[in-house]
């Protein structure tokens, strides 16, 4: 019997969803009264049981294995169930490799900043990494819609963390848009329930063109996809990112740019390619919108990005931009797009979280904030600051870098469908993204003026330090050898090759 | 013949008859009597529930007397699961009242507040089983009555709600004689059963319609159902403190339920006009949701901001009838068990509060999550449930209700669903506010030298209305089912 539950693949993904709740109850309930350490061991076990469990299913998901697994009937006629495929194994095996990192980040530096309310922060962090595997396995639209749920609000304590009015503030905002757009895919996934008796994600869609008027279809589409569209940031709904920016920095590096973020871009992966379809979305002309939102979003995002002095800001617009890079790959409707759209989950995910932990290090080192303060501080942490260096180049879209593969299929997407736009888009957007990120640089590493106040070199201590590495050599790794470790460009391709058939894909 | 039926009515019935007696012999022998004939009860509800799964709808004659002549109590898998909503609310409720009694040990009071609450359990359980028009009259009747009383023991502004609530609940049992009367004029029948067959077989439509806008007026007031709602908030937030779960999270659901009956079950769908008394019902619900919601978002005392959400939440109960259609319907008696637990829940938890600081008003929580965690994690499940986050129970009543609506092309409905959602958050994360994030007001503790935060008798109460909105959020298609069985013998 226990030997079934444990060898049988398709029960690790509620293992590791069940896991890492258990550790968000059990921090919460024993973690002001237990020693720190043994508080944070508890994080670091689950972490590491999360990311054993879903990356051990890697080879089945390759090998094309069926793995549904039903947990109860959740509403009538629909089951609480869990079906590892390509699509999600992408994001859940950056999402769990990322925590362990992030685990020992923020561990030096909650202790780092001596923030108070640290159980409550690992616990909703915990219960966050569970929401996000659920939303990875989901197998149907309200298994994904409860996680997508929990996560909504599992995120709340940690955007007002400090508990001051602009937290109350940022956490306001942020609830009045994800809740906002949750409560409408709610409608939505009623009305496809209603209209088509099922809510299973099929890849290629299940919604055949001809069932709606198809005005009526690009509202529908709408309706579900908006939820997706507000947690990834698109504009004009981006607004609640730079704003809950005022969360500990971990947060912002894991959360802000890795799970609740790309799980918003997974959603609309999910409602574009798993419930409507390729063709679906030409025919009714939502691809096109959504393309021309991603557009927007990314231009007028690096524009922004460049005014902001403080570095967390900066980023956060940045992390707009790159999100939309995911959207506008699936508004393609092109297996290009949507391989480069899967992958750059990955690639930004990497990228973003060593930028946010860089930021980090700097702020507990140093106090600062803001960019304008960091003349010459390259002298004080040159390790930091030279990774910075470097995943600012990756983000670029520079080759060798993991930056450059997404952002190559992309652009190739963009190509095979014929839009100069959307290659404009890309390139222009590399420039820009130089154009934000080198100044940090370069004033970090200005010569001429030497700066009394980081005159010594000092890094920051070593639990925050080591992540930085592993996620910088990750960036570069990944971009010499793309399918390294757990063959996320292959699990990308192949999830391009259900959605699609076997079209055009194979690069 | 099983006497069970009957059981479950009769012996809080006697134990409220007794409990006065008995309090006057020793101070806790009348409460203890009233604990142990709702435990009683409790305990056969569910073995009830169990048989009405298994072989269908109960029918218990009084002294033997055939159909359509005696009283008929009729028990099918709806009110089988509401009686044991009943007893679970009411069980818990007596329980939670023993840390409100009168200080000064004053025993007609103690005794007194017992029998009320006992009596106001045995209407409530009578409404749900009976069969029999005029029989539901006379519980409705003690349901009210016993319902008055423990409003105005909730003080001065107790009174005059309680006042209020009289004067408009005895214009709703007029209505409800009234439309009861044309009916018997009709047909000569005071069977429910019988009744449906002989409005069926031809009675004017005119005759029936007058009928139905006096039960709609009677239960609407009954269930404070926008715009008969005037009554509700000032009774509930100032009723006995110890009864207000009670009072809050069931009494408004029982005529909800009673309005259910007259509408599919007396007139079903042989009734030519159901569909416009529907559409009526569903654009007060509508109404009543976002008014409710709104009302509620500029109170600052916590009971007035649960009182009119209740006025919401009601809504949503009428909403699912309206639709019409099985799946909305179910809905609809799904949401009445959820908020029956959540409103319960959220009372249980306002009254622990009290009791134990002295204050509801909102800006006195600050940090209360540190002394209280059991209570803020029921105030917190409650409140999340409120607003449908899954998994928990009002996120399952409402999806009901919301693909009824599809089903019935009443997209609208859908749409005020998720209105009323976000108004809902607005309100209870302003509480979450207060609770997480306001200062500490460092108010005395009024319950020292107590192990635990709270009395034990409390902390049953909170852990099981939490577990329950758990447990149906979890496990909502059980319910569904056992709701279904009586829903599909209903011919829509």
């Amino acid at each position: 019997m226990i030997h079934m539950i444990i060898f049988n693949p398709a029960i690790r993904p509620v293992l590791a969803v069940a896991v890492t709740m258990a550790a968000s109850a059990l921090i919460f309930i024993t973690g002001d009264h237990i020693h720190r350490n043994a508080r944070e061991a508890i994080t670091f076990i689950a972490a590491f049981l999360n990311c054993a469990l879903i990356m051990s299913l890697v080879p089945a998901v390759l090998a094309g294995e069926e793995m549904r697994f039903s947990i109860l009937e959740i509403v009538k006629g629909v089951e609480l169930a869990f079906n590892p495929d390509p699509a999600g194994m992408v994001f859940a095996c950056v999402s769990s490799s990322l925590w362990i990192l992030t685990s020992l980040y923020s561990t030096g530096y909650m202790r780092g900043h001596h923030e108070k309310n640290q159980t409550g922060y690992f616990a909703a962090f915990a219960m966050c990494i569970s929401a996000a595997t659920g939303i990875c396995f989901a197998a149907n639209l309200i298994t994904f819609f409860i996680f997508f749920e929990i996560l909504t609000v599992a995120t709340y304590p940690l955007v007002v963390h400090y508990r001051d009015e602009t937290g109350r503030r940022s956490g306001r905002k942020y609830l009045a848009y994800t809740l906002i757009s949750g409560q409408l895919f709610f409608a939505g996934i009623v009305i496809v329930y209603w209209l088509t008796g099922t809510m299973e994600f099929r890849a290629g869609g299940f919604i055949k063109t001809d069932l709606l008027p198809l005005p009526l279809m690009a509202v529908l589409f709408f309706l579900m996809a908006g939820a997706g569209m507000v947690k990834a940031g698109v504009m004009p709904f981006h607004s609640w990112l730079p704003a809950a920016m005022v969360a500990p920095t971990p947060v912002s590096a894991l959360l802000h740019a890795v799970a609740v973020v790309k799980a918003g871009a997974f959603a609309v992966i999910r409602v574009s390619f798993f419930v409507f379809g390729p063709d679906t979305l030409k025919a009714c002309g939502a691809a096109r919108i959504l393309s021309w939102f991603a557009v927007a979003t990314i231009l007028i995002s690096s524009f922004i990005a460049m005014k902001q002095d403080n570095l967390k800001a900066r980023l956060a617009f940045s992390t707009i931009g790159q999100l939309s890079y995911i959207i506008l790959g699936v508004a393609m409707m092109y297996p290009f797009g949507a391989v480069g759209g899967l992958f750059h989950i990955v690639a930004h995910a990497f990228m973003k979280i060593t930028l946010f932990m860089c930021a980090g290090a700097v702020y507990v080192t140093t106090g600062k904030k803001n960019i304008s303060e960091m003349v010459g501080i390259g002298r004080q942490m040159p390790v930091t600051m030279a990774c910075f260096a470097i995943v600012s180049v990756a983000l670029a879209g520079f080759p060798p870098f993991v930056g450059f593969v997404s952002k190559a299929n992309l652009v190739m997407g963009a190509v095979a469908v014929q839009s100069p736009l959307y290659a404009f888009t890309y390139v222009a957007s590399g420039l820009l993204a130089l154009a934000y990120l080198m100044p940090v640089v370069f004033i970090a590493f200005k010569r001429d003026i030497i700066n009394s106040e980081f005159a010594v070199k000092k890094e920051a201590c070593w639990p925050m330090l080591v992540p930085i590495l592993v996620t910088t050599s990750a960036v570069i790794l990944l971009g010499l050898v793309p399918d390294a470790g757990p063959h996320l460009y292959d699990l990308a391709v192949s999830a391009g090759q259900q959605i699609f058939g076997t079209l055009g894909v194979g690069i | 013949m099983s006497n069970i039926p009957v059981l479950i009515v009769l012996l809080p019935l006697s134990a409220a008859l007794l409990c006065m007696a008995f309090t006057l012999v020793h101070r806790r022998l009348g409460r203890d009597l009233v604990l142990l004939s709702l435990g009683a009860s409790l305990v056969l509800s569910v073995i009830q529930l169990k048989q009405v799964i298994h072989k269908g709808a109960v029918s218990y004659r009084f002294g033997g007397y055939a159909v359509p002549y005696g009283i008929e109590f009729r028990i099918d898998s709806i009110s089988a699961v509401m009686l044991v909503m009943i007893f679970t609310i009411g069980l818990s409720t007596a329980l939670f009242c023993m840390s409100f009694e009168a200080k000064d040990g004053n025993r007609i009071k103690i005794g007194g507040g017992y029998t009320l609450l006992a009596l106001l359990v045995v209407g409530m359980a009578g409404m749900t089983s009976t069969g029999d028009i005029f029989n539901l009259y006379v519980f409705l009747e003690i349901t009210s009555l016993s319902g008055y009383c423990l409003i105005a023991l909730g003080g001065s502004r107790g009174l005059v709600a309680a006042f209020r609530y009289m004067l408009v609940g005895t214009v709703a049992a007029t209505f409800y004689l009234l439309g009861a009367g044309i009916l018997y004029s009709q047909t000569g029948t005071l069977n429910m059963g019988d009744m449906h067959r002989l409005l069926a077989a031809g009675v004017s439509t005119e005759a029936q319609a007058a009928a139905m806008i006096f039960f709609i007026a009677a239960f609407g007031i009954k269930m404070a159902l926008f715009p008969f709602h005037g009554w509700q908030p000032s009774a509930y937030a100032h009723a006995e403190a110890g009864a207000r779960p009670l009072i809050a999270g069931v009494m408004g659901k029982i005529p909800a339920y009673a309005l259910f009956r007259y509408l599919f079950c007396v007139y079903g769908t042989e009734f030519r006009l159901l569909d416009k008394f529907l559409l009526v019902t569903g654009i007060l619900s509508c109404a009543g949701i976002i008014y409710g919601s709104i009302r509620a978002m500029a109170q600052t005392d916590l009971r007035k901001m649960l009182a009119y959400s209740s006025i919401a939440q009601i809504g949503y109960i009428s909403l699912g009838f309206a639709t019409g259609c099985p799946a909305g319907i179910a809905g609809g008696f799904m949401h009445m068990l959820a908020h029956a637990f959540m409103k319960s829940g959220l009372f249980f938890g306002t009254g622990a509060i009290r009791q134990k600081y002295g204050s509801m008003e909102l800006d006195d929580l600050g940090y209360i999550y540190r002394k209280m965690p059991l209570t803020s994690f029921l105030l917190v499940t409650a409140s999340l449930s409120m607003v449908g986050i899954p998994p928990l129970a009002g996120f399952f009543s409402k999806w009901y209700i919301g693909l009824g609506a599809a089903e019935s092309h009443h997209l609208v409905y859908l749409f005020v669903l998720v209105i009323s959602s976000l108004l809902n958050a607005v309100y209870f994360f302003k509480l979450f506010e207060k609770m997480f994030m306001a200062k500490d007001k460092k108010l005395p503790d009024r319950l020292t030298g107590q192990a635990g935060e709270v009395p034990w008798n409390m902390t049953i109460a909170i852990v099981v209305c939490a577990a329950a909105i758990i447990l149906i959020g979890i496990f909502n298609v059980a319910v569904f089912n056992v709701l279904m069985q009586s829903i599909s013998e209903v011919g829509l």
